[in-house]
């Protein structure tokens, strides 16, 4: 997500690791590496000034103590510095009022207010157990009204029917209504996307923010978005009392610097940030977090909370009794570890949350989607005694078996050695426990495939 | 009707044009104004003027690499010439944009092939659907017959935008509920060879660049076109433009974005869009610097007609806040 900027940072503290203490010069080398980083993944120019101001105020003042040397007693301060900038904790969604909490949607055009309204709805439904009302204020754009339906359906959220002919106020107000009437606990409303220019527009919204009084407004916005983040959301910040930011697209390979600069610049919380195209793709926005990743700390625990989401825990279990007791793992279990996986979005999405170093040494041992679904065609191509008992698995079978997959023999073999490998290292788990485990490990990263 | 449309053609009366560039001025207005105060200001030419011109460029989303190579063309310009007033660096830093960006305005023409296939990629998000309906009303403003096809299969009611487009256009959409983007717009290529279509207009789904497998897909929808329309001795197979749309209010991504979409399908093309927000387009120049893709058409507003071929001299001149 951010990597450029980890690497360049990464850069300049290797840097200032052979120096023996932090003088005004180097941390000035320093520092315009840090502007240009911030600069080349988008931060506007006024944050990144004032922020580099404000490391090397902090820097300057900071004793270098105990068994830190000068490298890391930077890294500390542009750490807390991104941390302070980016919002000290992380802020949940207020629904404190009389139901129904109305949540207001804001942006430009192509922000992703429509998706991020169906996966806000989704994650208020699952992780709050609220009941949700979906409505699209959006009479503009050709079939956003029937966008936002169809999501509905899809996430099975009740949605408040309009039309284009309608005025927007007047959907919002017998939306409203509903939700009142119907008991919904929040009501999420969606609306056009407008340019801060567009005084019409601004003005409609303002309307519909005084007819509705909604609790939290957000302004969403795309996290590749330039310089210009700054004038956007100034603007929308004057024109509506914004409560929170959500930043959506973070899965591109845009460096976020928008984060930065929205948060600077409306001083409001960003509150979620949307991670992938799948409606579960919306994740709480860690500042803490946020700023270890731009440090290269890597974005552990959000994988970790990822993984626990998204991999059944029943079949989990069962696999972690298979393992326990060191055999029947077979190739079934194999690929319903590789499903598991694919269902975290894949090798790609993981390892964009590794640290730094760890993600360019996984990088370079070719594991890979595409590695990952052949595997899968692989299994799939051999019959359920095979899978069970892979000794079964001679010359012709993997012929067989490679026809039928659409690889090589050769893919065949690697499989089953790396299945062999996965076997061993399930039998160690279970006689001499993870710390044995973890050393074979570190033996045989290197050659992983 | 007609007369309407007529206006949208490339050789459209002065007063539409001055409105429309007027249009593009004022969405460039904040780079334009801010450099006129500078330059405006008179005095000599020293390291400040230039460190504030570094700022307003990166500012205007030009980007380090492209903003360097300007001040060193300044530069040079200014020891060349012997410049000494800040009020002369405006016509050359007018001078080296031009020069930046004039290799980029190559208007797409479509009479070479019939049917003549435009697929439109990009990030979601860009305006890639509504760019579609507009291109069907300048290319109807020629005088050719267009037909859509829906191949954004995966974005809910992508499907419906697009035949809404086709509506008011009156023009014909090729779709499927729910079908593979690859087959919808094979359709969509032969039944544009069957009717004698002049243009056909592919949409596709929007997809990140980090998304392996839909950059995998987009790559087989191009190969499935090439086979609708295979490469005869007078022409290549079809697609015969790919298109890149890129929001102008992207930062230095879109240079990844032009990368990573070059590299998987051999872009040729560019659509700049919302220029008409407070966004400075500067990233063309970062474009221009880095990939050098004709930019096809640039997007200033809402209306169905404000999606225009890219000029450079309008660009810049619009940009800078020159007169006429």
């Amino acid at each position: 997500m951010l990597d450029n900027l980890t690497q360049r940072l990464a850069g300049v503290i290797k840097n200032l690791r052979g120096q023996a203490r932090l003088t005004e010069n180097n941390i000035q080398d320093a520092l315009r590496e840090v502007r240009l980083a911030l600069l080349e993944a988008d931060v506007a120019l006024p944050v990144v000034k004032e922020f580099t101001a404000q490391v090397k105020r902090a820097a300057l003042g900071q004793e270098v103590i105990g068994n830190l040397n000068p490298g890391q007693a930077l890294i500390g301060v542009v750490h807390r510095e991104l941390t302070r900038l980016m919002g000290a904790t992380s802020a949940g969604i207020n629904l404190a009022t009389v139901p129904p909490a109305v949540i207001l949607m804001a942006g430009l055009q192509g922000a992703g207010k429509t998706t991020t309204s169906g996966k806000l709805a989704k994650l208020l439904r699952e992780q709050l157990k609220k009941k949700v009302l979906l409505v699209s204020c959006d009479v503009y754009r050709p079939a956003a009204i029937e966008q936002l339906r169809t999501l509905a359906q899809q996430l099975e959220i009740d949605f408040f029917p309009s039309d284009a002919g309608q005025n927007p106020r007047d959907i919002a107000l017998a939306a409203h209504d509903y939700a009142k009437k119907h008991h919904h606990d929040v009501l999420i409303v969606d609306t056009a996307g407008r340019l801060a220019i567009d005084a019409a527009m601004m003005e409609e919204i303002r309307q519909l923010h005084a007819a509705l009084g909604p609790i939290e407004t957000l302004f969403v916005v795309d996290a590749m978005t330039g310089q210009d983040a700054v004038n956007t959301a100034k603007a929308f910040g004057d024109a509506l009392p914004l409560t929170g930011v959500i930043l959506t697209k973070l899965d591109g390979d845009a460096r976020g610097g928008a984060a930065l600069s929205v948060r600077h610049i409306t001083g409001k919380p960003i509150k979620f940030v949307g991670v992938s195209e799948k409606l579960t793709g919306l994740e709480a926005f860690h500042p803490e977090r946020m700023a270890s990743r731009i440090l290269g700390m890597g974005d552990v625990l959000s994988l970790i909370e990822e993984a626990h989401r998204e991999v059944d825990q029943a079949e989990a279990e069962k696999l972690a009794r298979k393992v326990k007791s060191g055999k029947g793992f077979d190739l079934d279990d194999f690929k319903m570890q590789i499903v598991q996986m694919r269902k975290m979005g894949g090798v790609s999405a993981m390892m964009d949350k590794l640290p730094a170093q760890l993600s360019q040494a996984a990088a370079g041992s070719k594991v890979d989607d595409k590695a990952i679904s052949r595997i899968e065609g692989i299994i799939n191509s051999m019959t359920p005694q095979e899978r069970s008992q892979p000794e079964l698995i001679k010359a012709s079978r993997k012929r067989r078996i490679a026809a039928g997959a659409g690889v090589q023999v050769m893919h065949v073999n690697q499989l089953l050695n790396q299945f062999e490998q996965t076997q061993k290292m399930m039998k160690m788990f279970s006689k001499g426990g993870m710390a044995k485990m973890m050393r074979s490990m570190k033996g045989m990263l290197p050659g992983m495939r | 009707m007609f007369g309407f449309l007529k206006k949208s053609a490339p050789d459209q009366p002065a007063p539409e044009k001055t409105s429309w560039l007027g249009r593009l001025k004022s969405g460039l207005a904040r780079t334009g104004s801010q450099l006129a105060d500078l330059f405006g200001r008179g005095g000599r030419i020293d390291d400040d003027l230039y460190e504030e011109l570094e700022t307003i460029l990166i500012t205007a989303d030009v980007g380090m690499d492209a903003t360097r190579f300007l001040l060193a063309e300044l530069r040079h310009q200014v020891k060349l010439q012997h410049l000494t007033e800040a009020g002369q660096l405006k016509e050359a830093l007018a001078h080296s944009l031009l020069k930046l960006l004039a290799p980029l305005a190559r208007p797409l023409e479509t009479a070479a092939h019939q049917p003549f296939v435009i697929m439109l990629a990009g990030v979601n998000g860009a305006g890639k659907t509504t760019s579609i309906g507009k291109l069907a009303r300048y290319f109807q403003g020629q005088g050719k017959t267009v037909l859509l096809a829906a191949g954004d299969t995966f974005r809910a009611a992508a499907r419906e935008q697009l035949m809404e487009w086709g509506a008011r256009n009156n023009v014909t959409v090729i779709s499927q509920q729910g079908g593979d983007p690859a087959a919808v717009i094979y359709d969509a290529v032969q039944a544009a060879v069957a009717r004698k279509i002049d243009v056909v207009l592919a949409d596709t789904a929007g997809r990140l660049t980090t998304q392996a497998h839909l950059m995998e897909e987009i790559k087989k929808v191009k190969r499935v076109i090439a086979k609708a329309l295979p490469a005869t001795p007078t022409s290549p197979a079809a697609p015969h433009e790919v298109l890149l749309v890129l929001d102008a209010n992207t930062g230095q991504n879109a240079l990844s974005q032009v990368k990573a979409f070059g590299d998987a399908l051999g872009v040729t093309g560019l659509i700049l869009t919302k220029l008409d927000g407070t966004a400075k387009g500067g990233v063309i120049a970062a474009i221009a610097k880095a990939h050098p893709i004709p930019v096809r058409f640039i997007g200033v507003g809402e209306g169905l007609d404000d999606l225009r071929p890219f000029v450079a001299e309008d660009f810049v001149g619009a940009l800078l806040g020159s007169d006429e």
